[in-house]
C-alpha cells in the first residue's frame, strides 16, 4: 500500500560520466538492475528512500485500520481487517527486505522513521473516525496507492519491481473490499449512507494528496524518471487516479467533495479542483491531526518489545553456546 | 449407540468453546501495530485470524443448533455480559508480551487435545470444524511455546516478566479443565472428551516447555472460577462495550 511521491531524496551523484552513461545505458535497454551491480549512488540513496518511505508507510498504516478491528461491525468484516493489516506488514517486511539488498538494515531505517528523519505517506496522519474510514482507506488509500506501484512493477531495481508484483495484487484486493464496504453503506440505512459520505469527504482531498506535489514543483521526478524509477509523473498518476474512481464514486450515489469536479469531453478526463498543498506539507512536515500520536505509538511498541528483542537474541546466543559445548564434550 | 443431547446442551457447549475463541482472539487482536517486533504485528493478527474464524464456524453452528434463526453475529455480539460464557483466562487482559505469549500457550495446550479429541466426534459437523483448526493450533502450540522458551531463558528481565506471567495466570489453570453437567452430557454422547481427562495431555505440552525455559510450575494457592457461568473479570465489561460497538449503536443493520 502506501507509496506517495517521494519527498526528500537527494538524487545528485559524484560518479564519473563514463559510468555514469554505461548505468542510463542499462536503464535504457530495460535490463533489471541487481542488488551486486555496479550503481551510482544517487540510484543506490533514492531508491534507499523510497522503499523505506514505502515500508514505513505499511507499518504506520497498520495503526489507523488496527484502530477499528476490535470494533468491526460484523465478524466476517472483523477477519476480513485483520487479513488486510496482516497483509500490510507483510508488505512492510518485504519492502525493508528488499531495501536491505541496497546495504541498509532493517534496524537503521526504523531508527530512521523514530526520529522523523524518514518520511511515511503523510495519509496516515488522519484519524480513522468511524467505521466508514476503513471501507474509505480501502477504495481510496490503497486505489491511490495501486495507481503509484502498478508502473512500478516495472521499475528499473529487480528487487522493488518484484516486490511490487506481489504487493499489488494484495491491493487490488484490498481496494475492492474497501469499494465493497463504501458500497454497502451507501446502499444501508440513512446513518450509514451519512457515514461514507462522512468518510468520502474528509479522505478525497487527502488521497489525492499522496500522489505528492505537482510536477513543476517536483525537484526529484525528473531524474527518477530517467532513471525509470518512476514510470509516470505526479499529475499523470492523480489525473488517472480522479479518471478512475469518480466513476465508482457516483455509481453508489455518493458526491465528490469538489465543486469543480467535472467531465472535461475534449480533454478526456475529469477537471478538477485546486488541492490545497498548504495543508499537503503543514501534514508532511508533522503538523497533521495524527503526526505525534503514529510516531509516538510506534516509538512505543519499539521501547516496550526492546527486552523481548534482547531476550531473543540472549536466547538464541545461549542456546549456540550449549550446542557448541555439547559438540566439544562429544569430541 | 451413544445417548443424544438436546439442543439447550448441545449450544450450551458450542457457546462456551465460541466464546472462548471470540474473545481471546479480540485480546490478540488488541496488539495488532503494537508488537515488539515486526514478525510479531505479523504472527499475533494471524492467530487473532485463525481463532475469530474458529469463534466464527462455532458460532454459526450454535445458531443452527440452537434453532430461534440468530446468525453468527448475533449470537456473537448481541447478548448480555452475563450471557459470555468464555473461561477467564480468555478475557485476561495482555499485560507484556510475557503474558500474552503465555496466556496464548495455555489456551492452545488445552485446546489442542480437545480438537484432537473432537476429531472422532459424533457430531460430523464439529469433526468438521475440529478437522481444520487441530492443525491451527498446533502452529499456535508452536509459537507461543517458542517464545515462552526463549523469554523463560532469555535475559534476566525477561525471565523475570516470565516468571511473574506464570504466577500472574496460576489462578485461571483450573478452570479449563472443570466438569459439569453441560461436559459429562456432552461427553455421554460421544461428542467430545471430557475437560478433566485433558489435564495430561495439557502438562505433556506444557511440561517440557517450562522445562527448557527454565520456569517452574506455580500451583495456584486458590483457582479463579466462574466463566463458564457468565461470572466475568472486570476488564470483560470494556471488553464486549468495544466488540459490540457498532451493533449496539446502530441496531439491526447490515455491514
Amino acid at each position: 500500500m502506501y507509496s506517495q511521491g517521494l519527498i526528500g531524496a537527494k538524487t545528485d551523484t559524484t560518479e564519473d560520466e563514463a559510468f555514469l552513461v554505461a548505468f542510463q545505458a542499462r536503464i535504457d535497454a530495460e535490463e533489471k538492475i541487481e542488488p551486486n551491480d555496479p550503481m551510482p549512488e544517487g540510484y543506490r540513496r533514492t531508491l534507499i528512500r523510497q522503499i523505506g518511505q514505502h515500508a514505513h508507510s505499511e507499518i504506520v498504516g497498520m495503526l489507523p485500520e488496527g484502530n477499528w478491528i476490535t470494533r468491526a461491525p460484523s465478524l466476517r468484516r472483523k477477519a476480513a481487517l485483520l487479513a488486510k493489516v496482516q497483509d500490510e506488514g507483510g508488505h512492510g517486511l518485504y519492502l525493508y527486505s528488499a531495501a536491505e539488498t541496497l546495504g541498509v538494515s532493517r534496524e537503521e531505517m526504523t531508527e530512521e522513521l523514530l526520529s522523523g528523519k524518514a518520511k511515511y505517506s503523510s495519509i496516515f496522519n488522519y484519524p480513522t473516525l468511524t467505521w466508514a474510514d476503513i471501507g474509505a482507506i480501502g477504495w481510496l488509500v490503497d486505489g491511490a496507492a495501486i495507481m503509484n506501484q502498478i508502473p512500478l512493477c516495472r521499475c528499473s531495481y529487480g528487487p522493488y519491481a518484484r516486490a511490487m508484483i506481489r504487493v499489488c495484487k494484495e491491493e487490488s484486493f484490498h481496494q475492492r473490499q474497501g469499494y465493497e464496504i463504501m458500497m454497502t453503506l451507501a446502499r444501508g440505512a440513512p446513518e450509514q449512507k451519512e457515514m461514507a459520505q462522512d468518510a468520502l469527504n474528509r479522505w478525497w482531498w487527502p488521497s489525492l494528496m499522496m500522489f505528492g506535489p505537482h510536477d513543476a514543483d517536483s525537484q526529484h521526478g525528473d531524474q527518477s524518471m530517467k532513471w525509470k524509477i518512476k514510470r509516470f509523473t505526479n499529475d499523470e498518476l492523480r489525473q488517472k487516479f480522479v479518471d478512475a474512481t469518480v466513476p465508482q464514486g457516483e455509481f453508489i450515489g455518493l458526491t465528490f467533495p469538489d465543486p469543480e469536479l467535472k467531465w472535461n469531453e475534449e480533454k478526456g478526463a475529469y477537471d478538477f479542483g485546486a488541492i490545497d498543498w498548504d495543508e499537503f506539507w503543514r501534514v508532511v512536515k508533522g503538523h497533521g491531526p495524527m503526526n505525534r500520536e503514529r510516531l509516538a505509538a510506534r516509538q512505543k511498541a519499539w521501547d516496550d518489545g526492546a527486552w523481548v528483542r534482547e531476550a531473543a537474541l540472549a536466547h538464541a546466543e545461549k542456546r549456540k553456546a550449549r550446542r557448541e559445548a555439547a559438540k566439544m564434550a562429544a569430541e | 449407540m451413544a445417548a443424544t443431547v438436546s439442543r439447550e446442551v448441545l449450544t450450551a457447549f458450542l457457546l462456551r468453546l465460541a466464546d472462548d475463541h471470540l474473545v481471546i482472539g479480540h485480546r490478540l487482536s488488541e496488539w495488532c501495530g503494537h508488537a515488539p517486533m515486526l514478525e510479531e504485528d505479523l504472527a499475533m493478527p494471524n492467530m487473532a485470524l485463525d481463532l475469530i474464524g474458529q469463534a466464527r464456524a462455532l458460532y454459526q453452528y450454535a445458531g443452527e443448533v440452537e434453532g430461534k434463526g440468530r446468525d453468527e453475529d448475533q449470537i456473537a455480539y448481541l447478548r448480555r455480559e452475563r450471557d459470555y460464557v468464555n473461561c477467564l483466562l480468555a478475557e485476561r487482559e495482555n499485560g507484556d508480551f510475557a503474558h500474552t505469549m503465555l496466556r496464548q500457550l495455555y489456551f492452545a495446550a488445552f485446546m489442542q487435545p480437545l480438537w484432537q479429541g473432537m476429531l472422532s466426534s459424533s457430531d460430523a459437523h464439529l469433526a468438521g470444524i475440529a478437522a481444520k483448526a487441530e492443525k491451527e493450533v498446533a502452529y499456535h502450540v508452536r509459537h507461543a511455546g517458542e517464545w515462552v522458551v526463549r523469554l523463560g531463558d532469555g535475559t534476566p528481565e525477561s525471565t523475570r516478566r516470565m516468571r511473574a506471567a506464570v504466577d500472574a495466570l496460576a489462578p485461571y489453570v483450573d478452570e479449563l479443565f472443570e466438569s459439569d453437567d453441560v461436559t459429562a452430557a456432552i461427553v455421554k454422547a460421544g461428542i467430545a472428551p471430557d475437560p478433566a481427562t485433558l489435564r495430561p495431555s495439557f502438562e505433556a505440552i506444557v511440561g517440557p516447555i517450562f522445562a527448557e525455559a527454565g520456569l517452574e510450575w506455580v500451583e495456584a494457592s486458590y483457582g479463579q472460577t466462574g466463566g463458564r457461568q457468565g461470572r466475568h473479570g472486570e476488564a470483560l465489561g470494556y471488553l464486549l462495550a468495544d466488540l459490540q460497538h457498532m451493533q449496539r449503536t446502530y441496531p439491526g443493520m447490515v455491514w
